[in-house]
């Protein structure tokens, strides 16, 4: 097998939060129709998890499932066993209407970490969403547009943010984070 | 700057996260359609100073089209609705009676 290699290359940044590639992380597009209870048990087998409410995402180390939209998620699964999964996936959802895909390498995939109030506001700086708690809570994915490029991002926890793009706009996505981080940028706008 | 809520994904979309669409309700005539319905269909667009219907798409988030009615003159949003209407929802055609009494559009009022 090839050497896999993540869009980053485990790349590092350390300024008003840690910015830094998350590595290899395999996922799965999957559209067809989310109440459809071939797919809902087919997702249970894949990643342990129910079908997402709107919007919401559950990740647990490397596996889990997110709301895409009201008729796509994005399966995360250990990288080593997307192919196999999806190969597992197709062989359950045969008859029903559906698109499975791995996407993995397609992606890029970065973390952020640090004071939550920084993470947030360092996220804030280049999206066009409320990263306030109460709006932003963690669980809740958003899809968006990260400074000029498509994004999704989530609060993974306390003080840690999880951002996914394409592979191709992955060093741009890296570089944009890492100049809003960048030490004595702090606004101080939310709380930490 | 325009914000509209997404009917898909449920969120409020800033305008730099959708793409705009045009005009919404046109009507495609045809097979067999005069040579007028079809001219009406491709070029004759409403140019309100007022209440007005568009096409959206949220292109950076779920990717859905949906539509909206808003005043082109002050950008006030009176509601979205699914892509999938025939026609302006009661629900929103009440806000605009609400905002804007006597208010017509195309065929709607």
């Amino acid at each position: 097998m090839s050497n896999a290699l993540s869009a980053l290359g485990g790349a590092k940044f350390d300024g008003l939060v840690k910015v830094a590639d998350a590595g290899l992380q395999g996922m799965i597009t999957l559209r067809g129709n989310l109440a459809d209870a071939t797919l809902q048990q087919a997702v249970k087998a894949a990643t342990g998890q129910a079908v997402p409410d709107q919007r919401a995402i559950v990740l647990q180390g490397d596996t889990g499932v997110a709301w895409m939209s009201p008729d796509e998620l994005l399966l995360f699964v250990p990288y080593a066993q997307a192919h196999a999964c999806v190969a597992s996936l197709r062989t359950a959802l045969a008859g029903t209407h559906h698109i499975v895909e791995n996407v993995s390498d397609a992606r890029a995939f970065i973390t952020l970490s640090g004071a939550d109030g920084l993470v947030r506001e360092v996220l804030a700086k280049v999206v066009p969403v409320d990263m306030d708690p109460q709006q932003m809570p963690a669980g809740q994915m958003r899809r968006t547009k990260l400074a000029q490029v498509a994004a999704a991002i989530w609060m993974q926890g306390t003080g840690e943010a999880r951002v996914v793009c394409f592979r191709s706009v992955g060093t741009y996505a890296f570089d944009v984070l890492c100049t809003v981080a960048a030490p004595g940028s702090a606004v101080g706008f939310f709380a930490s | 700057m325009l914000t509209l809520h997404c009917p898909y994904c449920g969120v409020h979309a800033d305008e730099t996260e959708l793409a705009s669409g045009g005009e919404a309700h046109l009507k495609r005539f045809g097979p067999g359609a005069s040579d007028e319905d079809f001219e009406g269909y491709l070029f004759m667009r409403e140019n309100p100073k007022g209440v007005h219907f568009e096409r959206w798409r949220h292109a950076y988030g779920c990717g859905k089209w949906f539509l909206a009615a808003r005043c082109t003159n002050t950008l006030e949003v009176f509601g979205t609705y699914p892509a999938q209407s025939t026609e302006p929802p009661q629900h929103v055609r009440d806000a605009i009676s609400a905002k804007r009494p006597g208010w017509t559009w195309r065929e709607f009022s």
